[in-house]
């Protein structure tokens, strides 16, 4: 449904994106993850026709985006960063107009600006200035407009930045709702978002795809990944270490935290075997007193910095680490 | 051109949604009377008819539209709301022409308000109507140009201000493009046709021709041009920003 190839754009000197290749179908949706200044909103930009691209190209619904723009825009839904909206207005005189622009006319126009507001629940506001509303309800309004003619493709920056836990709740439930019938992309800081609503995580930096798969398959570059934490009383730590380290599927066994005599100590599996069974097997045999036991399943903040962190940087990391 | 329309209620909304407009319409109506029958003399000229009153438009107009252009383009890109308008499913004309009517449209609005100067100058004595109807019209035009110009350099900036000052200094050159000053300076040095063209782009030669009361149709054509010229400016500007 939305088909990127070599999309590049470069602003002067400087280049944003450069040969993105992605296709998103319908029932996916993909989370557009990257550091800040990685390119993901002049993607974004590019595909909703907003910036022309320097080269490469982008369809949306078989309509290329910039020689076909206005039929392809009308099978997209799209939410800026930031949701800008005309603050003067009412959400209810904002959505009618979205909906006239849009091409419906009338009664069909006030239904689907009606239809929109109760799918983000903006009753409460309809009348009230956008200026005036919190961060909360303008970004619901500008949810509202993208999805108002029910577009089978959906482009949007950032969807729950700035609204608190309950919000993000139902705008998540909002987009797996419609993720069946549509091709959905959003870009997001939030790591929990890819796995709470993603069914696809494409991680960018330097405007390049550094990686690309189910947020299943990137936990699994983590080096969490199938990693077993113990908790267990401090002074069993050192023999606990050694035995540990000596089962055959275990690389590494790392300290995490001690505190009140209690400590909890990480193993680290070669190349994501399972260790769980050997090491809760270890432990009974042991008859070591642990209070907790657990497999990971990987964490993306760790793909995530891995994957974005330039060398530069790492190599700082690892300097003021060497250095403690 | 049913979304022409939509754009177009919207933006026509927004100047009334703001202080704005009522403060415009008012120091424009307070303005018209304070040039008509102080600086004037409106009545001790003892004339039945409305030059004076239409001989001070094109100043008026030269400070007062900008600052109803200035917002058309400046603002959308200051809140970020042109990211939305332009990536709706509207040729980008349709948005330059839905925006510059209805900008245009509250230009018509302050316009209008200034009858009760008519009615004066008809209680008063028998002035030729016919001759202030055109005067009105091509008021009307001339502000249309005005206007043109100004939303065309607002779609240059996020800043209004810029967007004023420049306005203001680009519609200067074309209100005294047939005044000495302009074409002294261009004598000295440039070809004959060149100077004829400068002046012929004058928008008092323009305005005095017609509220002099000959209706000539090439004024009204010289101010309608102008206006598809700059709309034409304006759209190929948007299609710009596109690329940078």
């Amino acid at each position: 449904m939305i088909e990127i190839e070599g999309l590049t754009k470069n602003f002067g000197r400087i280049s944003a994106v450069s040969g993105i290749d992605l296709r998103v179908h319908k029932g996916e949706v993909l989370g557009f993850l990257g550091p800040n200044g990685a390119g993901k909103s002049t993607t974004m930009k590019m595909i909703a026709g907003y910036l022309s691209p320097t080269s490469g190209r982008v369809s949306i619904c078989g309509h290329d985006v910039e020689n076909d723009t206005i039929a392809a825009q009308a099978k997209l839904g799209y939410l800026p960063e930031g949701a800008p909206a005309y603050g003067d207005m009412t959400p209810r005189q904002f959505l009618h107009f979205i909906a006239r622009v849009r091409g419906f006319s009338g009664a069909a126009a006030k239904a689907k600006a009606a239809e929109a507001a109760a799918k983000t629940e903006l009753e409460p506001v309809l009348e009230q200035p956008i200026d005036t509303l919190s961060k909360g309800f303008k970004r619901r309004v500008g949810l509202a407009q993208a999805i108002l003619h029910d577009p089978p493709t959906l482009v949007m920056d950032e969807p729950t930045d700035g609204l608190d836990p309950n919000q993000k709740h139902s705008v998540r439930k909002l987009i797996q709702a419609m993720a069946k019938e549509k091709a959905i992309i959003i870009s997001t800081h939030l790591l929990e978002e890819v796995d709470a609503v993603c069914t696809r995580a494409v991680i960018i930096d330097k405007g390049r795809i550094v990686a690309d798969g189910t947020p299943q398959s990137l936990l699994a570059r983590s080096r969490h990944h199938n990693a077993v934490t113990l908790t267990l009383p401090a002074d069993l730590v050192p023999v606990a270490k050694e035995k540990l380290a000596a089962l055959p599927g275990v690389l590494s066994v790392e300290d995490v935290s001690r505190t009140n005599g209690v400590a909890t100590i990480t193993a680290f599996p070669r190349a994501s075997t399972l260790i769980i069974e050997d090491v809760s097997g270890l432990a009974s045999h042991e008859k070591w007193d642990v209070k907790e036991l657990y497999a990971e399943a990987g964490r993306l903040d760790e793909v995530f910095r891995a994957l974005t962190t330039h060398d530069t940087q790492r190599l700082r990391e690892r300097r003021a680490g060497a250095a403690a | 051109m049913k979304q022409a329309m939509a754009i177009f209620k919207r933006e026509f909304a927004a100047y009334f949604a703001t202080p704005l407009a009522y403060v415009f319409i008012v120091i424009f109506l307070f303005a018209m009377g304070a040039f008509t029958f102080y600086v004037g003399r409106f009545y001790e000229n003892g004339l039945a008819d409305l030059s004076v009153f239409f001989g001070y438009h094109p100043w008026l107009y030269l400070f007062l539209v900008p600052a109803v252009g200035m917002r058309l383009w400046a603002d959308e890109r200051r809140t970020g709301t042109v990211e939305l308008l332009l990536t709706l499913p509207i040729p980008v004309w349709a948005t330059v022409l839905g925006k510059f009517l209805a900008a245009w449209a509250f230009c018509a609005v302050a316009l209008v308000l200034t009858f009760p100067i008519w009615i004066t100058v008809n209680v008063l004595g028998n002035p030729d109507n016919g001759v202030i109807l055109a005067s009105y019209i091509g008021s009307l035009l001339m502000a249309g140009g005005y206007l043109a110009i100004s939303a065309a350099i607002s779609a240059t900036t996020d800043n209004q201000v810029i967007a004023f000052v420049v306005s203001v200094a680009v519609c200067f050159l074309f209100t005294i493009a047939g005044a000495a000053l302009v074409i002294d300076f261009f004598q000295l040095w440039a070809p004959v046709v060149l100077v004829n063209t400068i002046s012929s782009f004058s928008f008092l030669t323009h305005f005095q021709a017609i509220t002099s009361g000959v209706i000539d149709l090439r004024d009204l054509i010289f101010f309608a041009s102008l206006i598809a010229l700059f709309l034409a400016v304006n759209v190929v500007l948007i299609d710009l920003k596109k690329m940078s």
